[in-house]
């Protein structure tokens, strides 16, 4: 029997299995999947739960619901992987030795990375939304919030779904328009980056949006530390923002367990080959999703569209044939713009956000780069498609590769 | 793309003002991008950053992560701020003849 160990059942790990167990012969392969929790989170949803749109249950299912029987299943945390002699040693004492290796562990955010941020003011005045503790912490704050100065901070790049600040800000806009308490806040967007996003014709049409709903952009702010005393956030070259709320994006960082192996970068993401998604020096080890260190989103779709691109090299490496398939580094976002209007953004390695129709050219029914309800509705519905196709690992009506077609440059 | 000459030589930058070849760089072009980027003297402790950053570019083929530079170089953050103010990663990149870091998605 040839083994296939995969680490982690998020998004990217649950798809994998999805997708190569009913292609790997049973009489041949034993499939072994690896994760220390039993909860999976639809964590686009986080997004949704301050503003009371999205509760907890809306989020949530076991992870067994969706795993194939034939799969066998560990919940454990992952001690180290030994590359050199493919075996992978659990913290519950299992150590699994494998012939392929996928790893899908993911990446979590690290408050406790900037200096003052987990002190007196964490889940007082100072919160994220990247995890659901967070998120519903910040829901019942906001509930008696009468209003001041909300800041949202991104502390570093990479972050998972880079678009969710601006979302989230925007979503701000409208609720407190929403409790009538609009002119009561005034809701600053302070970045490392230069201007709202990291591609140039989307960020530009982002800071109109955000110049519109009147909301202040503060660029070039690399956060150095929190003061929750005096409820301030300072920049390594001194400056500061004063703010009543804090809601921050703090830094990403993969698994401890890649740090421990040896396997990862500075952030712990591990080096990864950009077209093929094999591990950088490793040929039998397959990077997918947020744990890579590729110059892509850490995206669903970018996981989705990945797992087609691994699964037709996998195909190829285990017999012995040359990897084929590129990933061309293609992501898919639908931005929820508030007042039940979304925008919708597809780019690649190399093609930044363009305006144009999606997925269909010319017809749509998305509008890319432009305010739409239709986009809006696209994002509603993908928790369904999400929860029912997406990790199941069924076929989705988008292709892997990026497409001009329908875009105007 | 556009070429022009410093310190006695023809060398060529990319849009953003980027050095396109890292092998033309010398201590003396250092001298005159830093000057234009409003540094108006190129110290040890700026060197010491230079030549690592310089150093991860040729093994890697990218320039380093702030958190990186910090980590490997032995300068803190807080230092590589008031060396290069406004942005460390990019600014010295561009002063150490590299291409500009990667690190935005």
């Amino acid at each position: 029997m040839k083994k296939l160990v995969i680490l982690g059942a998020g998004t990217a790990g649950t798809m994998m299995l999805n997708k190569l167990e009913p292609v790997l012969d049973r009489d041949e392969w034993q499939i072994t999947i690896v994760d220390q929790f039993e909860t999976h989170y639809y964590q686009p949803g986080f997004l949704f739960i301050p503003f009371g749109i999205y509760n907890k249950k809306d989020v949530i299912k076991p992870k067994r619901d969706f795993f194939p029987t034939s799969a066998e299943v560990i919940f454990s945390a992952i001690d180290r992987i030994e590359p050199k002699e493919n075996k992978v040693s659990l913290q519950n004492g299992t150590v699994l030795s494998y012939d392929y290796l996928i790893i899908a562990t993911g990446s979590k955010i690290h408050p406790e990375e900037t200096e003052g941020m987990k002190e007196a003011g964490w889940h007082k005045n100072i919160f994220d939304f990247y995890t659901i503790e967070g998120a519903m912490a910040l829901s019942k704050f906001l509930k008696y919030w009468e209003g001041g100065k909300l800041v949202l901070n991104i502390v570093e790049m990479p972050i998972k779904c880079p678009v969710a600040p601006l979302e989230f800000v925007f979503l701000a806009d409208w609720w407190f328009t929403e409790q009538g308490i609009r002119d009561k806040v005034d809701i600053e967007f302070v970045t490392p980056l230069p201007g709202a996003f990291t591609k140039p014709k989307a960020s530009n049409v982002f800071g109109d949006f955000l110049d519109k709903k009147n909301i202040q952009l503060v660029p070039d702010f690399n956060i150095a530390r929190v003061d929750s005393e005096a409820n301030k956030i300072i920049s390594w070259d001194e400056k500061e923002v004063n703010y009543d709320l804090l809601v921050t994006i703090p830094t990403n960082m993969g698994d401890e367990a890649i740090a421990r192996s040896g396997l990862g970068d500075e952030l712990n993401f591990i080096p990864t080959d950009k077209e093929t998604l094999q591990a950088i020096g490793h040929d039998n080890i397959f990077v997918i999703g947020d744990a890579t260190n590729l110059p892509s989103s850490k995206a669903g779709s970018v996981a989705h569209f990945e797992a087609d691109i691994l699964l037709e090299n996998f195909l190829c490496a285990i017999e012995g044939r040359a990897l084929r398939a590129k990933f061309d580094g293609h992501a898919n976002c639908y931005i929820e713009s508030g007042f039940g209007k979304g925008i919708l953004i597809d780019f690649n390695y190399d093609t930044e956000p363009l305006p144009g129709k999606f997925p269909l050219p010319g017809v749509g029914p998305f509008s890319l780069l432009e305010e739409t309800k239709m986009n809006h509705y696209g994002k509603m519905l993908f928790r369904w498609m999400y929860w029912n196709l997406l990790i199941r690992g069924s076929e989705l009506p988008i292709e892997a590769q990026m497409t001009m077609a329908g875009k105007r440059r | 793309m556009a070429t022009r000459e410093i310190a006695g030589k023809q060398i060529e930058f990319d849009d953003e003002g980027y050095m396109t070849d890292h092998t033309q760089w010398t201590k003396e072009v250092a001298v005159v991008l830093a000057a234009e980027d409003g540094i108006s003297e190129l110290t040890e402790r700026h060197f010491a950053v230079i030549d690592f950053m310089r150093k991860e570019f040729e093994a890697n083929g990218t320039g380093p992560s702030i958190r990186k530079l910090t980590k490997q170089s032995g300068v803190p953050t807080k230092e590589l701020y008031q060396l290069f103010p406004g942005g460390p990663a990019k600014k010295a990149a561009r002063i150490a003849g590299i291409t500009k870091p990667q690190g935005c998605i």
